[in-house]
């Protein structure tokens, strides 16, 4: 923690259970995306990352805003719209290119928009929704409103020079924006340790807000009370005026960071995560999968008597239900017309 | 009533007249409206009127940010040299976004910048980088050659619900015209025909539009008429008017001071080859730009340049029907 920061109060039951069912519905729509690599070979094409591990951050952040918000994200990004209410089998469509999709087939995985429920969107280039996001936040000042921008990205994103001259502004400015730096402990397959200043001293991430005189906080990124309590206590920080923070969220990725990359006509797939993978450390592995956020949210939920099991398993197998629909609906449905290429090209 | 005002200022008019008009237009970029003395600062204050860091893909990245979230920015660049530290943000974001969402969002902001400033600036200040910019699908172009265009391109760039990159002429900051008192706007993809004549087209864009007038005047004296057309914007571009003008004389010289090499006189040249090849009496030819690094000693400066001189050799080469190597 670099700067002392109040967390919000607890959330109410009511929230927890929302939370959970979220947590559940991105873990079983992004296990059907991954499916679909073996059951329909060559249906999801280009790359798709996965948020399976970083469930917790996504939904405690999100569950801090007010329906007027904004949100933008880097490329991984399934879980914001699926928690802000998107219907998955237009995520699901994207995903398999089909005229149905969100995007109608235009963006697939890395570029889901929905500005309807205040997702303005995404950038598929490592960092570069950062100022994309500060402007937002500058529109939000311009205006006069009380909207806060919550802006997501990686440990990556933060060693471009975007994130930089985003957070001087926003700073500067007083902009009403959180910028919440998930760290999944690699860039791409680079441990964060080999790309970051900070991680290599071992030092948080969120030391970074200090050299642009802002309040950074790491927090874990597995435990969705804990992220939504920091979160909540930075978006009601903007939402006063108060200007921008820094959220170092730590949370263990639990897929590689995408499906691989092959040439035509070799079939892509997800390969191991990157610690078996490229650095032989199954241990690292598993000692980030017994950090799954999902499980142990599901046993506090228990213990803590907030939920029994039969409601919790009621949760998961509605999730399953919504998604396997969602999967039926996008196979199902038909592609663009190649002539629509040509479209939205200007307004 | 019409009235006498330099093309930068013609600039800043329009872009005065757009935040009068529609609240949602804000200005900002480095070094500007520092003293509460600056007129933008005082007609709408800081929330509209910004200053920025050195902070070229912040400024940008920004400008569609807030674009998305319904504000119209015109971000002040003062060199287009300097857009090229940011161009993932012109290139990559702001013109895919409208189209990788299928149509949902729109992304209305306007970047200004100056470029060819040919005045000892050297290998990094003077450069035409507007060949980055036309070809890519989603971006418009608006390169002005006076004062009259300067102010009704800008009106209709700050209008558009797309992304557009303006590029004014720093060498023609100070020249002045005519025009007039009451609002209007020039649509984006119409030529002007600058001069009228029969005898050769020439298409020129910026500063070499007074150099290829000049050229033609002196050209008039010897009974040649040259048509000279500014195609004003060059995405889109106006290739009919060019096509049109060509059916007339037959003959087409390209006048552009960037580098031929994938230059926009290349493009046009492609465009008339393929559309209008039968209409031609001579090959077309290019009076670009030499294919080097704009250097700072001004003789070896004037020399990379296009002058009158190039141009008026080769209108008469072209008239001619010969092609010299």
């Amino acid at each position: 923690m670099v700067q002392t920061f109040v967390p919000l109060p607890y959330p109410s039951r009511e929230k927890l259970l929302w939370m959970y069912t979220q947590m559940v519905r991105i873990r079983s729509f992004e296990e059907e995306v991954k499916r679909t690599f073996e059951n329909h070979p060559g249906m999801i094409r280009g790359h798709t990352h996965l948020a399976d591990g970083a469930e917790a951050t996504i939904v405690g952040s999100l569950a801090t805003l007010q329906p007027r918000d904004l949100i933008l994200s880097t490329y991984r990004c399934h879980g914001y719209p699926i928690t802000l209410g998107t219907p998955p089998q237009q995520l699901m469509a994207e995903i398999y290119g089909k005229k149905t999709g969100l995007c109608k087939g235009y963006g697939g995985s890395m570029h889901l928009v929905d500005p309807s429920r205040g997702f303005l969107g995404t950038s598929g280039i490592v960092g570069q929704v950062i100022p994309q996001a500060t402007g937002a936040a500058l529109a939000v000042q311009v205006k006069g409103t009380d909207q806060v921008v919550l802006c997501f990205f990686g440990d990556g994103a933060a060693k471009q020079g975007a994130f930089h001259e985003s957070l001087n502004i926003a700073s500067l400015w007083k902009l009403p924006i959180v910028y919440i730096l998930e760290n999944n402990q690699y860039q791409a397959y680079t441990r964060v340790e080999l790309e970051d200043a900070n991680a290599a001293a071992g030092e948080d991430l969120s030391v970074k807000a200090r050299a642009y005189s802002m309040p950074g906080v790491t927090v874990d990124g597995s435990d969705p009370i804990a992220v939504y309590q920091v979160v909540g206590q930075a978006v009601a920080r903007a939402r006063q005026g108060k200007g921008p923070t820094l959220v170092e969220a730590k949370v263990y990725r639990l897929s590689a960071h995408g499906n691989a990359i092959t040439v035509p006509p070799v079939p892509t797939h997800f390969p191991e995560h990157e610690a078996i993978a490229v650095y032989g450390d199954p241990q690292e592995y598993e000692a980030g999968k017994s950090r799954d956020p999902i499980p142990r949210f599901r046993a506090f939920l228990l213990n803590a008597g907030i939920a029994s099991n039969s409601e919790l398993d009621t949760i998961e197998e509605q999730a399953r239900a919504e998604m396997n629909e969602a999967v039926k609906f996008a196979l199902e449905s038909p592609d663009p017309a190649p002539e629509e290429a040509l479209g939205y090209v200007y307004a | 009533m019409p009235k006498e005002v330099m093309y930068a200022e013609a600039i800043s008019e329009a872009i005065m007249e757009e935040m009068q008009r529609d609240p949602t237009v804000i200005y900002y970029g480095q070094n500007m409206a520092m003293t509460e003395k600056d007129p933008f600062l005082r007609a709408f204050g800081r929330n509209r009127v910004r200053i920025t860091p050195v902070s070229e893909t912040a400024q940008i990245g920004m400008a569609i940010g807030a674009a998305l979230a319904g504000l119209r920015p015109v971000v002040e660049l003062w060199m287009t040299d300097f857009m090229l530290v940011a161009l993932d943000q012109v290139l990559n974001q702001a013109p895919r976004l409208r189209y990788m969402s299928g149509g949902q969002v729109t992304v209305p902001l306007v970047l200004k910048a100056g470029y060819g400033f040919t005045a000892g600036w050297a290998g990094q200040h003077s450069n035409c980088y507007y060949h980055l910019f036309m070809g890519v699908p989603g971006l418009k172009v608006a390169i002005p050659s006076t004062p009259y265009d300067a102010k009704g391109l800008m009106k209709a760039a700050i209008r558009d619900e797309n992304p557009v990159v303006y590029l004014h002429h720093w060498n023609l900051t100070l020249i002045k015209e005519e025009i007039p008192e009451e609002d209007y706007v020039i649509p984006f993809g119409v030529a002007d025909v600058k001069r009228e004549g029969t005898d050769v087209t020439v298409v020129a864009t910026g500063w070499m539009v007074h150099r290829a007038l000049a050229a033609a005047e002196q050209l008039a004296q010897e009974g040649i008429r040259v048509e000279v057309i500014d195609p004003r914007t060059l995405n889109p571009l106006d290739v009919q008017t060019i096509l049109n003008s060509v059916r007339k004389t037959s003959r087409l010289v390209l006048v552009d001071q960037a580098p031929k090499h994938a230059s926009v006189s290349s493009a046009i040249a492609a465009a008339v080859a393929e559309e209008g090849f039968h209409l031609l009496k001579a090959p077309i030819r290019q009076v670009t730009g030499l294919d080097t690094t704009i250097p700072y000693s001004r003789p070896m400066e004037e020399y990379v340049v296009p002058n009158e001189e190039r141009i008026i050799h080769t209108v008469k080469e072209v008239l001619a029907n010969r092609v010299v190597a």
